[in-house]
């Protein structure tokens, strides 16, 4: 869980990853705010039992409105941007956070009912699931172009 | 400046006009591959509804996989860049194509790129066609179906597709096109041409059935 100020959570330091990744960077050479803050430290979502696969395409939409006080930067301005579904890959751009880092957000703002996640990556939806009436809307709609 | 949040004027995030209705719930995506300078990007906007975004994974060594380069330190990063673009189908699909720019060696460790894609577009320059070979080795170890479509240049060389399909090593299965990436209906018509690909693949599968098992 991020603490609302954004610093690492106590019990996330014991984890083997967290204090490798903030030592990894250091100092803040240059960055406003280091991307290990961003992530309370982690790179991953270790403790969670289903882990959860965000895709570049996964639709990210706010569930939380207005933002909640307290909330650091980064995740506030994600829910601002998701007012209307986004793409995990469209937020990484605007909000030039690494898809990594954007993946340890995600998490914790789905955890906490913040932000709605439309189609996470898993077995079923794999490429070779695409259903073909999916791709008939994708042939329609690219004619219409 | 159309903003209604006081607080904060210029929130990071979409144009107004450049939002997805809100009951997309579908998204799908197509990659584009292919050598340096063959015209990934240029797809990619040219058909793109919104101006293409960049988005970027930073892999340490051990997700990236490669050897250990000794002295460098204990952990190697490599930045991928992705650039892509957006095409709204209809009020609940969207579908997104992926180009990374240049030639990068890693692309296809981004975990993600590839996975759970409906296909991809292999971009060639027909004057160095050799230079999509490593895109088209990887498409096919992960069992990714492709495309072949030849950018044409104005100073290619015309060669008969029969010609291109031989230097290409490409079985007759996959569909070979040309186009001019510059241009969006020629762009589009790649992308059709891919779908097109996979409908016939998916129907033929299912209207198909094994011989053994027909009354």
């Amino acid at each position: 869980m991020t603490e609302p100020d954004g610093r690492d959570d106590p019990g996330e330091a014991a984890h083997p990853e967290a204090g490798r990744a903030a030592t990894g960077r250091g100092t803040r050479n240059g960055r406003p705010v280091p991307l290990y803050v961003v992530t309370g430290g982690r790179s991953g979502t270790p403790g969670r039992r289903d882990p959860l696969v965000l895709d570049l395409v996964t639709l990210v939409v706010t569930r939380t409105s207005p933002v909640p006080p307290g909330m650091p930067p980064e995740a506030a301005a994600l829910l601002r941007a998701c007012r209307y579904p986004l793409s995990a890959a469209e937020i990484s751009a605007h909000l030039a956070l690494p898809f990594g880092v954007l993946t340890v957000l995600l998490a914790d703002l789905e955890a906490d009912g913040h932000v709605e996640l439309r189609q996470t990556r898993d077995a079923e939806r794999d490429a070779a699931d695409t259903d073909i009436e999916t791709l008939k809307a994708l042939i329609d709609g690219l004619q219409r172009l | 400046m159309v903003c209604n949040d006081s607080e904060h004027p210029a929130p990071p995030g979409p144009r107004v006009e450049d939002r997805l209705p809100e009951s997309a719930e579908r998204s799908l995506k197509i990659v584009v591959v292919g050598g340096f300078g063959a015209g990934k990007t240029t797809l990619v906007g040219s058909v793109s509804e919104i101006r293409p975004l960049t988005t970027e994974e930073t892999m340490t060594r051990d997700s990236v996989g490669v050897d250990d380069l000794a002295g460098v330190g204990d952990k190697t990063e490599t930045t991928v860049a992705m650039d892509f673009g957006r095409i709204t189908i209809d009020r609940r699909l969207v579908l997104y194509l992926f180009g990374t720019p240049g030639q990068q060696r890693f692309w296809f460790l981004w975990n993600g790129i590839l996975e759970g894609a409906l296909g991809a577009v292999v971009l060639a320059d027909s004057r160095r066609l050799a230079d999509c070979f490593p895109s088209m080795d990887r498409l096919e170890e992960d069992g990714i179906p492709f495309v072949v479509a030849v950018n044409v240049f104005p100073d290619s060389p015309t060669h008969p597709p029969d010609e291109l399909r031989a230097a290409l090593d490409l079985p007759d299965h996959v569909p070979l096109v040309a186009c001019d990436a510059r241009l969006r209906a020629s762009g589009r018509d790649v992308l059709l041409t891919l779908l097109r690909h996979l409908y016939d693949s998916a129907t033929t599968a299912v209207s198909a059935p094994d011989p053994s098992e027909a009354p």
